[in-house]
């Protein structure tokens, strides 16, 4: 086993740090002419409006602001810096770096989105393409790039959705919508948020997929939309969708198809085809853009022809010539977000398509789902885990593993070993989203960026976990021993007194407890 | 034609041999076994429709060619704003933001990503600073997102479903809001002033009633110019127990009244100000915040990193998950929002911008932009036939200029001034028609007088030609 240790700088919260007076940065002149003519800035604005005490910002110089968040990146753990195998449902890949000199190039990243078409000729190309590339990808017959993550696409979806149903008038009766209990939960909250009322539909213990009957038996001329997911975050491939697409459309309701998960199908099977009428992918997990801990990301949105009048504005159109920006669509939702979505994911995206080219990302299916069953291989002997749902089927991108064996023996159970893992140098493993319906959960997602020997690394240090929980069990429950932080005291989460979301509430609270004593 | 496979640098297994000897290792001779839950009927049976693989350089040469065609505010002085802003970016900015560790990190885990979890603690804290609030959220996808958020957010606290919202209001933003809120939450306009865009209380007050959760207003307003009834607008809502909800372009929060001092409950604003290049809209962070109170923090939509203590003394740890209950993630369609992957990244170098102007960079940048719109105003103002602003009031960094005198449609003015090598602002005469013939200009510290001065000169030379 390779030696591993974080960086630990125990680095100061940034208000702790600096002297008064010191600067970071000097702001651009004003030239004296201005002044002249304006007058002080304090005499620009009405007396009620005017800051009079400034905000207690931190001073420090230049390079010492450098630094300190150089030092926390290198407490930070990106794809970049070890094996992420681990994470599933994110689909961690490796974003190409040369994608990152163009996004930054001011030909990019100083465009503001309602310049004139004639000064964006070649970004609208590259927006007009890449979503001509993600119809071809997806079966879909136009998609659109404002939704701002995946579930913001999901919502956008299912804004479009309510907009359909209003246009024939049935908004009114069809007030359910139907999600099975294995989506991700941005599902079943974007109905919620929407107005609906949500039908969970539970899984066949021994199938991992909702029974057939089940679905007939929710499906009814209440029902406004069904929202599939396939695969699942389990990585079992529902080969029911088929017969849940006909019963919805039988009784005049909507299919959305959560395409999170469409690592392992690019090229090989697609939501269009599939009957979906709508579905969204997320770039910055397949399309490779990198995940910026926790965004921007972006969520295109696919629709069927039927649907495209009721798409946000603007869509990218091309007429021979030029390229422009139709904000004229009939029945359109509007805006689900302001501006024209993270184009700089469409960007990179753009240039990973090209990259690969369509035999290069049918490869990056196939090889995602090689590795992944390669590693449930490597996986199958691990003392206390087991692989719930589809007995003898393979799993597609992911697969959610079961550490309960390993619990009724050791008492410790996937929470316990995922911050130990943190030990070994890799990232920690995905569980599950809740409810647990899989006993202490584990989801890793060995995409096709990973190689054979860092799966073999990461199966390694799963067998160790196992090994340690039955032999050396106080190893876990001390851990991390490794990291850039000793064991967090995670009880104030449950509690409003105790948190606090800034340094000056930190400091009242603290000051108030004091007093108390 | 049979080419030759290529093994591509992103995919380590993707040599044959290796993917053989893995499919070996499964147990299964071809990876269509691995398929076989797919029915056979939605397998393609032919190649997509893309081009061929491409090497790193010939990526490289095509998309630059491509962006070589744009032309960015550094090719060309541009005067748009509406919630997208021109400013400044730190080179230590882009630095950190560049760093691996930060761009390729995901969801993460208390322990492998305690780095990115400090500086978004850091970042909650300062934007707490700049409004005035102790209660900031994780970063948020947009304002316009979060308008619709703290609208959700607003009823929930009051049990009413009715929010008054000033007729000024970005239209993307209300748009967003009703997608938002329809079916649950009635949105409804308070007109303004129409000598000086103040909100009008007359109508705020006849509109007001116990039904109504919240009052939105914005400042500044999108139309740039300053709301000075900050307080009066929170006393009205308060005395009628409704909320008051202020959105802020963060930057002018160095020299404006902080909204939490005017007794706002909620705060929401734009983060792409705060160190973020446009990136063609793409750019956008939602900023929200309010009062550090149980009824406010149970109800917020979001992720909420909290500051917590580890078992070594003296050390810091933290936790993204506080009462976790709100969360879709753990209660799916019971919980406040559907919210996911956010603009996490924005609100570190948001934070890395906000400690390098520390109290006096924030003051005088604040100060440089409301000197220059301001000079920016009285010159285009005197140009015949033009009006700047529309508004009697004090404004910052953008302001509505009009033309109705000139006899020339905005779209006319602007293709004309692009030919002149200047983008104008942006044409609001169907956004807003009772403002005539108008424009949203856009001034900020990065505008020199020079560039100033240039628009004035194109600007007299437009409206002059017949």
């Amino acid at each position: 086993m390779r030696r591993y240790h974080s960086a630990v700088w125990d680095e100061p919260i940034i208000f702790e740090m600096g002297q008064a007076g010191q600067r970071g940065h000097l702001v651009p002149e004003v030239e004296d002419q201005i002044k002249a003519a304006t007058g002080t800035a304090t005499s620009l604005l009405p007396a009620s409006m005017r800051r009079k005490r400034p905000p207690k910002l931190p001073e420090l110089s230049e390079s010492e602001v450098l630094t300190h968040y150089m030092h926390l990146s290198q407490m930070n753990f990106g794809y970049d810096s070890g094996i992420v195998a681990g994470v599933g449902t994110c689909t961690m890949k490796y974003s190409p770096k040369v994608n990152e000199q163009m996004c930054r190039m001011p030909q990019f990243a100083d465009l503001h989105p309602f310049q004139d078409e004639d000064t964006v000729q070649g970004v609208l190309e590259i927006m007009y393409r890449v979503c001509m590339w993600l119809e071809e990808i997806t079966g879909m017959d136009e998609v659109n790039l404002l939704g701002g993550g995946g579930a913001h696409g999901v919502f956008t979806n299912v804004c479009m959705m309510r907009a359909y149903h209003k246009y024939t008038g049935e908004l009114e009766e069809r007030t359910e919508v139907i999600v099975p209990l294995l989506s991700h939960p941005c599902n079943p909250s974007a109905a919620a948020t929407a107005g609906f009322k949500v039908i969970t539909l539970e899984h066949d213990e021994e199938t991992g997929c909702p029974d057939l009957e089940a679905v007939k038996a929710a499906a009814s001329r209440h029902t406004a939309c069904m929202m599939l997911t396939d695969p699942y975050d389990t990585g079992v491939f529902d080969k029911n969708v088929e017969e849940y697409v006909k019963i919805i459309h039988d009784v005049g309701g909507l299919v959305l198809l959560d395409q999170a998960n469409a690592n392992s199908i690019l090229g090989v099977a697609r939501a269009g085809d599939l009957g979906a009428d709508m579905c969204q992918v997320n770039l910055h997990k397949s399309f490779s853009s990198p995940h910026g801990s926790d965004g921007p990301g972006s969520g295109p949105v696919g629709v069927k022809e039927k649907f495209r009048k009721f798409l946000p504005v603007p869509s990218v159109e091309f007429d021979g010539k030029k390229y422009r920006l139709d904000y004229d669509i009939p029945h359109t939702i509007g805006k689900t977000r302001s501006f024209l979505g993270n184009i700089q994911c469409a960007l990179r995206a753009y240039a990973w398509i090209l990259a690969l080219g369509a035999e290069g990302i049918r490869d990056v299916a196939e090889v995602a789902v090689i590795n992944n069953n390669y590693m449930i291989k490597k996986l199958s002997n691990v003392r206390g885990l087991s692989l719930p749902y589809a007995k003898g089927h393979h799993r597609m991108q992911e697969t959610r593993f079961s550490w309960e064996q390993l619990k009724k023996d050791t008492g410790l159970g996937a929470s316990d070993l995922n911050v130990r893992i943190a030990d070994f140098g890799v990232a920690n493993c995905f569980l599950s989203h809740h409810p647990w319906v899989v006993p202490e959960p584990m989801t890793p997602e060995p995409t096709e960026s990973i190689s054979k020997a860092d799966i073999d690394r990461f199966c390694e240090i799963i067998h160790q976990l196992s090994h340690e929980a039955y032999t050396n069990p106080e190893i876990i429950r001390t851990a991390p021993h490794n990291c850039a932080v000793s064991r967090i005291d995670m009880s104030p989460t449950e509690d409003f007194k105790k948190i606090a979301l800034t340094w000056n509430a930190f400091l009242k609270k603290k000051s108030r407890k004091r007093n108390d004593n | 034609m049979v080419t030759k496979h290529v093994i591509h640098p992103y995919i380590p297994n993707s040599a044959p041999e290796i993917k053989q000897a893995m499919l070996g290792e499964i147990g299964v001779q071809n990876v269509d076994e691995l398929y076989a839950d797919i029915p056979k009927k939605f397998l393609m049976k032919r190649r997509l429709n893309l081009p061929r693989p491409s090497s790193e350089c010939k990526v490289r040469n095509h998309v630059t060619s491509l962006l070589s065609k744009n032309k960015s505010f550094q090719d060309m002085p541009s005067f748009l704003g509406a919630g997208c802003w021109p400013h400044h970016v730190p080179a230590v900015c882009d630095e950190i933001i560049g760093r691996g560790e930060f761009l390729t990190a995901y969801t993460g885990d208390t322990y492998v990503d305690l780095g990115r979890f400090q500086a978004i603690f850091e970042f909650q804290s300062m934007i707490g600073e700049l409004v005035g609030l102790d209660a900031v959220s994780w970063p948020m996808y947009d304002w316009a997102t979060v308008c619709g958020e703290a609208a959700r957010m607003a009823s929930r606290i009051t049990g009413r479903y009715e929010i008054l919202v000033p007729k000024t209001i970005s239209p993307e933003r209300l748009s967003t809001m009703n997608n938002y809120c329809s079916g649950i939450i009635e949105l409804k306009s308070v007109d303004y002033d129409r000598d000086t865009g103040q909100l009008d209380l007359e109508d705020l007050k006849s509109k007001i009633s116990t039904k109504t959760a919240a009052v939105y207003v914005e400042n500044p307003s999108y139309l740039g110019f300053i709301e000075s009834q900050g307080r009066e607008i929170s006393d009205i809502a308060h005395d009628r127990g409704a909320l008051s909800i202020v959105g802020v372009e963060p930057l002018s929060l160095g020299i404006l009244t902080p909204p939490g001092e005017y007794r706002a409950d909620i705060v929401i604003g734009e983060g792409q100000s705060l160190g973020v290049h446009m990136n063609y809209g793409g750019g956008v962070m939602g900023i929200l915040a309010c009062r550090d109170e149980e009824r406010f923090v149970a109800e917020m939509p979001t992720l909420l990193l909290t500051i917590t203590t580890t078992k070594q003394e003296g050390e810091y740890g933290f936790s993204w998950w506080a009462l976790p209950k709100r969360l879709h993630y753990e209660s799916r369609e019971r919980g406040k929002s559907f919210a996911g992957t956010n603009a996490t990244l924005w609100g570190i170098s948001a934070a890395v911008y906000m400690a390098l102007l520390g109290p006096q960079g924030i003051r005088e940048l604040g100060e440089a932009i409301i000197q220059k719109s301001h000079y920016a105003m009285k010159q285009i103002s005197g140009i015949s036939g033009i009006k700047a602003p529309v508004f009697d009031s004090a404004h910052f960094e953008e302001f509505t200029v009009n033309f109705d005198r000139t006899g020339k449609a905005v779209r006319k003015v602007n293709k004309a001034l692009l030919k002149l090598g200047i983008q104008g602002g942006k044409d609001i005469t169907k956004e807003f028609p009772e403002l005539g013939r108008s424009a949203l200009y856009c001034v900020t510290e990065v505008h020199t007088k020079d560039q100033i001065d240039r628009l004035c000169g194109a600007l007299k030379s437009v409206v002059r030609r017949r």
